[in-house]
């Protein structure tokens, strides 16, 4: 029982060291931005599930001690990586329409808008004008 | 065997870290910083869960889930300040 518990620790802690290492070195390979969003967003977090996994086995089958931290720090972080994710790639689509980020494209090459390759007027909804009543609208005022 | 299994996972970690610290010098564009900024709060995360296991105490699992925590509110604040020019409205 020792020695499984001990190769499944082994395994997971080698399973997350080596997906946050291929997660951020993605991160320095991928050729663009959209592309260099995917590798941390998806491998760092495999990785560190992977670790708090290890830690849960550990401190409850070597030390006896039951911790849910890292069950809540994985929920956590599970529900908020997609989150930050989907509002830099709006940061990244944004600068793009705005002519700020003057980077290539992919392979893939620019994402489409919404409406089809034919609607120009419609466009992601990653600007807006500022709600009235709100301080970004009185701030000009 | 768990003794060099966690310290092999630290120098992974350690050197995401420095992989992550060199796109965020060189950019190029605003999002590559972001996200190796936010890249190296989880890896953070990470090492400080390994100190934990490593010197067998449970107390770091607090500071661990406060920078998860931190970390989150951070990256939607910097986009909502690009994306808006405003963090509360």
């Amino acid at each position: 029982m020792s020695v499984l518990a001990d190769i499944a620790i082994v395994a997971l802690l080698l399973l997350g060291g080596g997906f946050a290492l291929i997660g951020s070195w993605g991160l320095v390979r991928l050729p663009s931005t959209m592309e260099r969003l995917h590798g941390p967003t998806k491998a760092t977090t495999l990785g560190l599930g992977g670790l708090l996994l290890a830690s849960v086995v550990y401190f409850q089958l070597r030390l006896g001690i039951w911790t849910a931290h890292e069950l809540l720090i994985s929920l956590f972080l599970f529900i908020t990586a997609p989150i930050s994710a989907n509002m830099i790639a709006k940061v990244h689509l944004h600068r793009t329409r705005a002519g700020a980020a003057t980077e290539r494209d992919s392979i893939a090459g620019a994402p489409p808008r919404p409406g089809g390759e034919g609607d120009e007027g419609a466009d992601w909804a990653t600007f807006a004008a500022p709600q009235p009543g709100t301080p970004a609208s009185t701030a000009s005022d | 065997m768990i003794g060099i299994a966690l310290h092999i996972a630290a120098g992974c970690i350690a050197l995401a870290l420095v992989l992550n610290l060199w796109r965020l010098l060189r950019g190029p564009s605003l999002g590559d910083r972001i996200v190796a900024l936010d890249t190296m709060v989880i890896n953070a995360i990470a090492l400080i869960v390994l100190i934990g296991m490593i010197g067998g105490n449970d107390t770091y699992f607090e500071a661990a889930l406060l920078l998860a925590m931190v970390g989150f509110v951070s990256t939607i604040a910097y986009c909502k300040f690009i994306l808006r020019g405003d963090i509360v409205e």
